[in-house]
């Protein structure tokens, strides 16, 4: 069996989670109806009384939360506790130009490295471990969020940050370091760098696993970064609506990520009907905080498309595991990790004079990183003889849109009516990266 | 003095060029003077037209983006030293030059210099003083 970090409640027999759930659902309920105005209101109009849940069925009652309305609550709206009592604040991209912020009490903030812990543990760091987090630190879950969980195991942690490979493979050869924390994507790119400076990783280095999240990644992937660099890549998944990472994550032997079910109410929905499907149908996973005491949040629509499977795993684990992220949705973008809405850059041009609403956006990858395009049909507004103001609208349109989306984009100006339509409406988005299962 | 020019945005894609240029010579509109400013991804084809309204609106007919401005036009024997002796005067007056073009005739031997200037008026002044011929109209080209 594996090493666990909490192991009694990650084997507990399913009857008992789903009891503790539903106490638990009942306890949150009752606590956002008492102390968050949004959820009075919800619950009120969907004739919810929180002392009257008695099954899950009574639970599905209640309407999901999406993302707008965190735009909606800007900034502590959907807080349960007085502002006083949160001793960190977290935010990502939301739709449009207001971002989506997440408080954490002191309380939230231990129970969440113990979910980064619990997946860290399971990719085999221990006290011995030296686990250099390359996630970007500050506003993004993802920084501090890796960082703590992996002091909290004892491990020796080393805030390297995102960006400078050739750095980042220094210390990795300076410090003995045995996990890389990143996106897959940038695990790659750390590997192929690696490779390119000669370096062997497994022969000269410690370096053994990556621990991934951020963005969705396949199992070819994880195969060719095994076979050509020897590193072991294991899944881990969250989002900062609920905690950040550490909703979920996977072991060597796990077919899938086990979702903290004591602390994460999962349900799977169709995306259209928003009916809840029966177990192991692929949907939209919905997910509740059980224990979150700054601004738990009620069934919460994550847009990523999964199925659940509630078998016991060969690693022990009784909690539920999600598939790999299959899609969305919605017309999220994850670039580089970093979440990206068409209408967040719809929004940054209509902030900006004179720039015309005719854009492309297009992804694509160059070798493991993920590249960033945005076309914009020229106006005579924007047109000018002089070749340095269009490149001053450039770098303005760039600058602004690196502003708003955290990623800074190629900008490239094209011809009026060049950029494709499809029945009349444009083609916003052209992801060309390739697609694997 | 003062002459029309038409700006147009061209992408780097193969024919775009030979569009524009086509577009006129349907409408028997004649190219006078014309600079190409490009970067990997666009150019700015600089025009001086025989007809600026109807290239204007032909070029935009044809779905081009085009804005108009004036430049000056400025008139010099067609012998070596024409142009330098001119830039002597604006660098010795620090009138800054945006960008400039030249066209001459063999037939006239004189040749017409189109400049773009942060400050024309300025330019203007200056270039007068020190007896060099604004043109009012560019007689070697014809407009």
């Amino acid at each position: 069996m594996q090493q666990m970090w909490q192991p009694e409640l990650e084997t507990l027999p399913r009857p008992q989670i789903e009891a503790l759930q539903l106490k638990r659902i009942r306890e949150t309920v009752a606590r956002v109806h008492e102390r968050v105005p949004f959820y009075k209101e919800r619950l009120d109009a969907a004739g919810v009384r929180p002392d009257q849940i008695n099954s899950f069925g009574d639970f599905r009652r209640i309407p999901f939360t999406v993302k707008e309305d965190f735009r909606r609550n800007y900034p502590f709206g959907l807080l349960a506790v007085p502002r006083r009592e949160v001793v960190r604040v977290h935010a990502s991209s939301g739709t449009t130009g207001k971002s989506t912020v997440v408080g954490y009490t002191r309380k939230d903030l231990e129970m969440w490295s113990d979910m980064v812990a619990r997946f860290l543990v399971m990719a085999g760091v221990t006290q011995d471990s030296v686990v250099q987090v390359a996630f970007g630190y500050g506003l993004f879950t993802g920084g501090f969020g890796l960082h703590y969980g992996a002091e909290r195991v004892g491990a020796t942690v080393v805030p390297a940050a995102s960006g400078n490979t050739r750095r980042h493979l220094q210390l990795i050869q300076d410090f003995g370091t045995t996990h890389v924390v990143c996106t897959p994507s940038y695990a790659m790119h750390i590997c192929e760098v690696a490779g390119e400076m000669g370096l062997d990783l497994i022969k000269q280095t410690r370096l053994r696993t990556a621990c991934l999240g951020g963005e969705p990644w396949s199992e070819q992937m994880r195969q060719r970064m095994f076979s050509l660099y020897g590193i072991h890549g294991y899944d881990n998944y969250g989002l900062s609506e609920l905690i950040g990472p550490g909703v979920s994550g996977e072991g060597p032997e796990c077919k899938g990520m086990h979702i903290f079910e004591d602390h994460f109410y999962p349900e799977i929905i169709d995306p259209e009907s928003g009916e809840v499907l029966p177990p192991g149908s692929t949907g939209e996973l919905v997910l509740t905080n059980l224990t979150r005491e700054a601004q738990p949040v009620l069934r919460y629509r994550t847009r990523d498309i999964t199925r659940l499977d509630l078998a016991t795993c060969a690693c022990g684990r009784t909690m539920a595991r999600m598939a790999r992220v299959t899609g969305r949705s919605d017309d999220m973008l994850i670039i580089r990790g970093v979440n990206v809405f068409p209408t967040q850059i719809e929004h940054a041009f209509l902030e900006m004079q004179g720039t015309s609403p005719n854009y492309q956006i297009i992804v694509d990858r160059q070798g493991s990183i993920d590249s960033l395009e945005v076309k914009i049909e020229i106006t005579e507004q924007m047109l000018s003889d002089e070749m340095k103001n269009l490149h001053r609208l450039e770098s303005d349109v760039q600058k602004r849109l690196a502003e708003a989306l955290s990623i800074t984009p190629k900008i490239t100006l094209v011809e009026p009516g060049t950029l494709p339509r499809s029945e009349g409406k444009a083609v916003r988005v052209i992801d060309k990266r390739p697609k694997e299962a | 003095m003062f002459v029309k020019q038409l700006s147009l945005f061209i992408e780097n894609r193969s024919g775009r060029l030979g569009a524009a240029c086509r577009a006129l010579a349907d409408r028997k509109i004649n190219i006078l003077a014309l600079s190409l400013a490009d970067t990997a991804d666009f150019g700015i084809l600089r025009l001086i037209v025989s007809d600026p309204d109807a290239g204007h609106e032909t070029l935009k007919k044809a779905g081009f983006t085009v804005v108009g401005n004036d430049v000056l036009a400025v008139e010099v024997e067609d012998k070596p030293g024409g142009l330098a002796d001119i830039l002597d005067v604006l660098s010795r007056e620090k009138v800054n030059v945006e960008y400039m073009y030249a066209f001459s005739s063999i037939r006239t031997k004189r040749a017409a210099l189109i400049f773009r200037f942060e400050d024309s008026q300025t330019a203007i002044k200056k270039l007068t003083a020190a007896g060099i011929g604004v043109m009012n109209r560019i007689d070697v080209l014809g407009q």
